[in-house]
C-alpha cells in the first residue's frame, strides 16, 4: 500500500477559469510531479473531465482525492491503477518526406505498427500513431535511426471499465434540492 | 439550480444599477452590517457607493489591508456570521493574504472584495494589477473574477454561500473597474446549493450506531473535540454526551470555550502545550472520540506513536479530514449537532469513575511542578499566567480574550476561565503574529455588549500596532493587554532548550508603549510589580473606552508543559 505506483486520476469539474490551478496546486504542495494531464468536455455537456497521472503511493492518492474532491467546483475524482481502465496515448512524428521512397524500411514499420500517415508533403511526412506507452516508445526507437525532426506525445487519456455514473450523481442533486 | 428557482422564488423585479451599486444592494441581501477595508483607485466606485448607503453599512477604515482581514476574522469568530474585507488591487489584494491564509486554514466565514484594473487592462501589467485570483487559490475555499455587471449578484450569493455553509472558508472575489461603473439590470436570489459542491456529506449508514457501541463498551473513552463543534453549533450536544456517557473530553486551541472551563468533565487541552492529563492519557484511553477536529500535528506529536493502542471514532465534516492523518475506526461524515444528537439516545449511562481519577492524579502532578509557578508565583518578576488569572478574577471569566501568536497565546489558552462559547479567539492553524489587536476590534464590534480582551506579545503587537489608529478613529472600547518580556518569547524558548541558548534575532528593543498609546488618545497604562498589577487590571475593565495596559514579565519565562518536536503526546515535559 505504500508503494509508489502509477495512478490515473479522473476528475469531472464544472468548466472554469482558474480550476487548473487549484487542481495542480494540490499536487504542488505535496511535492508531486504530474506525469501527464489532458483536459477536455465529457459525456456530459458543460462538465469538463480531467486525466491526471502521477506516481505516489495509495495512501496519498486517496488524500489527494478527498482534496481534490472538497474543491467547490469538482462534481467527482476517482483514482484508477492501470489494469482497471482502458487507457491510451498518442503521437506524431515529422520525418523527412524523402525517406518515405528512398527507406523501404519505414513503410515496414508504418505497416506493421499500424501507425497512420496523416500529411505528406514535399519536405516531410506527419506519422501519428496511438497506443500504450512501451509501443510509443518501439517506434520511436525504430524511427529514430532514420532521424527525427519533430516528435510529440500527449498526455494519457483512460476510460474506466467500472461505470462511473457522473450523470446519477448529478441527478441526485438536482432531486435532493 | 434554475430548476429549483422555477417553482419556489418568487418574482423579483429587476432595477437598473450600476455594479458598485449592485455591490451595496448584495451585501444588504446577506445581512452584512460592517465592512473592514482600505480604498484605492481599482476599487473607488465601490467606496463611492459605500458613501452613499453609509447610513445602512458601516465601512471601518483599517491602517493596512492585513488589518482588515483579521477584524473580518474577529467579526466572525465572535458573531458566527460572514466576516467582510474590502480593499482595492495590487497591493491591496496582495496585504489580504496573510489574513485570507489565516481564515483558511482555521475555518472562517470571510468574504474578501477586491478591485482590479478594468478589463481591457487584464494581463497587460497595468498599474497596480496583479494576477489576485491566482494569488489566492490555494488560500481559498473558492475565488473568482468578475468582469461584468451582470454577474455581480449570482457569484457574491454564491461567495456568501460558499464560505458559510459546511466547513467554512475564506472566499475572495476580484471585480474589474468597469464592471464596477457598468449598469445592468439587478435582482438578487439567495445562493441556496451548488451541484459540484456538497456542504454537508451523508454519513455511512450505521455509523453512529457503531460509534455507540464502541463508546458503550469502552472502559477509557476520551473526548477530544475542536473547532468543529463551535462552527456547528453542538455546543449543548456535546455537554450531553460527556455528561450521559461520563467522558472526559479535552479540546484544542480552536475547540476553547465551548464548554465551559469549569465543567468537572473539561480536562483542558491538548497538544504540544496542552495540558499535561490529557496528552498523557491520549496514549492510555481505549477509545478516542475527535469531534470537529484535525489532528494537527501540534495537537499529535509524533503520530507514529499516536492513540495506538485506542479504537479512533471521527466526527468531522470535511471527509478530506478523514484518514488524513489519523487513521479511523469509524468515521461519522456531518455536522457535529446533528450526528452528536443522533448519537446521544444510542449511549448507555456512564460514570468511569476509575479514569476520571487518572486525570486527576495527573493534573495533581501538573499543578505542583507547573500551574502553582504560573499562577501563584514567589519570585520576584510577574508571569504571564498570574496576568491571566487577575483577567479571569475580575472579569468573572465573561471576557472574550484574543490572543496573538507566541507564549503569552499559550498561557491565554491554557489559564483563561471561558462561560461561554465562541470567547476564544487565536490565531491557531496559521500561528499569525499581528492577528490580535485587529481581530479584537473586529470581535468588539460584532459583541459591543460583551467585554473583549486581546493578549499580545511584545513581538506581534508591533507587527499590526498601526490598528491603534482603527481604534482611536472608531472609538472601539477593546482592552489591549501587552505582555512585555522584551524578547519574541516563544523562539527565545526554543533556542533555550534545542539550540544552546543562542539567541539569535529574538531580543527585541521596544519602545514607549504607553506613549505610543498615548499619541492614539487612548489611555495607557504600564505596570512592573505584582502589588500593582490588580489595581492595573480593575483600572482597565472598568474603563470605559479603549485601553492599553503593558505589564512587564519575566524576561526568560518558559511555557510548560511541552512536547517537544517528534515527541510522542506521552512523552510530554513538565520542566
Amino acid at each position: 500500500m505504500d508503494q509508489n505506483q502509477t495512478y490515473t486520476v479522473s476528475i469531472y469539474t464544472e468548466n472554469n477559469i482558474g480550476l487548473l490551478n487549484r487542481i495542480s496546486a494540490i499536487f504542488q504542495r505535496r511535492h508531486i510531479n504530474i506525469e501527464s494531464i489532458n483536459s477536455s468536455v465529457s459525456e456530459i455537456t458543460g462538465v469538463s473531465r480531467w486525466t491526471i497521472v502521477v506516481k505516489v503511493s495509495e495512501i496519498q492518492i486517496r488524500k489527494i482525492i478527498g482534496q481534490i474532491e472538497k474543491q467547490v467546483e469538482v462534481i467527482k475524482a476517482y483514482y484508477h491503477t492501470d489494469d482497471e481502465i482502458i487507457y491510451q496515448e498518442s503521437c506524431l512524428f515529422k520525418i523527412k518526406a524523402s525517406l518515405l521512397l528512398e527507406e523501404v524500411q519505414i513503410q515496414d514499420i508504418i505497416r506493421d505498427t499500424n501507425a497512420r500517415i496523416v500529411t505528406v508533403n514535399r519536405e516531410f511526412f506527419v506519422l501519428e500513431k496511438s497506443g500504450k506507452r512501451v509501443d510509443i516508445e518501439e517506434l520511436y526507437q525504430q524511427l529514430s535511426g532514420f532521424g527525427i525532426m519533430q516528435f510529440i506525445r500527449s498526455g494519457r487519456i483512460g476510460i474506466s471499465k467500472k461505470p462511473m455514473e457522473i450523470s446519477k450523481l448529478l441527478a441526485s442533486f438536482h432531486e435532493a434540492k | 439550480m434554475n430548476t429549483k428557482s422555477k417553482n419556489t422564488a418568487p418574482q423579483i423585479q429587476s432595477q437598473r444599477m450600476t455594479g458598485s451599486e449592485a455591490v451595496m444592494h448584495c451585501l444588504l441581501a446577506e445581512g452584512v452590517d460592517i465592512l473592514y477595508g482600505y480604498p484605492g483607485g481599482a476599487i473607488m466606485p465601490i467606496y463611492d457607493e459605500l458613501y452613499k448607503y453609509q447610513d445602512q453599512i458601516q465601512h471601518v477604515l483599517t491602517r493596512h489591508e492585513q488589518g482588515a482581514t483579521h477584524a473580518a476574522q474577529g467579526y466572525a469568530r465572535i458573531s458566527g456570521k460572514v466576516g467582510v474585507a474590502l480593499a482595492t488591487s495590487g497591493p491591496g489584494a496582495t496585504n489580504l493574504i496573510t489574513g485570507i491564509a489565516d481564515a483558511q486554514i482555521d475555518s472562517t466565514p470571510m468574504v474578501c472584495i477586491t478591485g482590479q484594473v478594468a478589463s481591457h487592462l487584464l494581463g497587460s501589467d497595468a498599474f497596480q494589477e496583479t494576477d489576485i485570483v491566482g494569488i489566492s487559490t490555494p488560500v481559498t475555499k473558492w475565488n473568482h473574477q468578475i468582469t461584468k455587471a451582470s454577474e455581480i449578484p449570482s457569484v457574491l450569493a454564491k461567495a456568501f454561500y460558499i464560505a458559510k455553509s459546511g466547513r467554512p472558508g475564506p472566499v475572495l472575489i476580484d471585480i474589474t473597474k468597469d464592471a464596477q461603473f457598468e449598469e445592468f439590470d439587478f435582482k438578487y436570489e439567495k445562493c441556496k446549493g451548488i451541484r459540484s459542491y456538497i456542504p454537508v456529506p451523508k454519513s455511512e449508514a450505521g455509523s453512529v450506531e457503531k460509534a455507540a457501541a464502541l463508546i458503550n463498551a469502552a472502559k477509557k473513552p476520551m473526548i477530544i473535540w475542536g473547532q468543529g463543534v463551535v462552527l456547528g453549533e453542538a455546543e449543548f450536544e456535546l455537554q450531553a454526551v460527556m455528561e450521559k456517557a461520563g467522558i472526559p473530553a479535552a479540546w484544542t486551541i480552536l475547540g476553547a470555550s465551548a464548554i465551559p472551563t469549569s465543567h468537572p468533565l473539561n480536562i483542558g487541552m491538548v497538544g504540544m502545550h496542552g495540558n499535561y492529563a490529557p496528552n498523557k492519557l491520549t496514549n492510555e484511553c481505549d477509545v478516542l472520540i475527535a469531534i470537529g477536529m484535525r489532528f494537527d500535528d501540534r495537537v499529535t506529536g509524533d503520530l507514529s506513536r499516536y492513540a495506538k493502542q485506542a479504537k479512533i471514532i471521527h466526527f468531522e465534516i470535511d471527509p478530506a479530514e478523514v484518514d488524513k492523518n489519523v487513521k479511523t475506526t469509524v468515521a461519522v461524515l456531518g455536522d457535529a449537532k446533528t450526528k452528536l444528537t443522533e448519537l446521544l439516545p444510542l449511549l448507555n449511562k456512564n460514570e468511569h469513575p476509575k479514569w476520571h481519577q487518572q486525570f486527576k492524579d495527573l493534573y495533581e502532578i501538573e499543578y505542583e511542578k507547573v500551574i502553582k509557578k504560573d499562577l501563584h508565583p514567589t519570585k520576584q518578576g510577574l508571569t504571564m499566567g498570574e496576568v491571566l488569572k487577575e483577567i479571569n478574577k475580575q472579569s468573572n471569566g465573561n471576557a472574550a480574550i484574543v490572543s496573538d501568536v507566541g507564549q503569552h497565546q499559550m498561557i491565554a489558552c491554557r489559564y483563561a476561565q471561558f462561560n461561554q462559547t465562541k470567547s476564544n479567539i487565536t490565531s491557531g492553524g496559521l500561528g499569525t503574529m499581528g492577528f490580535a489587536l485587529p481581530a479584537a476590534i473586529g470581535a468588539k464590534m460584532a459583541a459591543p455588549d460583551r467585554d473583549v480582551v486581546a493578549i499580545i506579545g511584545d513581538g506581534g503587537y508591533q507587527m499590526t500596532i498601526q490598528e491603534l489608529g482603527t481604534i482611536f478613529q472608531t472609538k472601539v472600547p477593546v482592552k489591549i493587554v501587552v505582555l512585555n518580556n522584551d524578547f519574541l518569547g516563544m523562539v527565545r524558548q526554543w533556542q533555550e532548550l534545542f539550540f544552546d541558548r543562542r539567541y539569535a534575532s529574538t531580543e527585541i528593543k521596544n519602545p514607549d508603549f504607553v506613549a505610543i498609546a498615548k499619541g492614539y488618545a487612548i489611555e495607557a497604562k504600564k505596570v512592573s510589580q505584582r502589588a500593582d498589577l490588580a489595581d492595573a487590571v480593575a483600572e482597565m475593565m472598568a474603563h470605559k473606552e479603549a485601553y492599553f495596559l503593558e505589564v512587564s514579565v519575566e524576561k526568560e519565562g518558559n511555557v510548560f508543559p511541552m512536547i517537544p518536536t517528534g515527541a510522542s503526546v506521552s512523552e510530554v515535559r513538565l520542566e
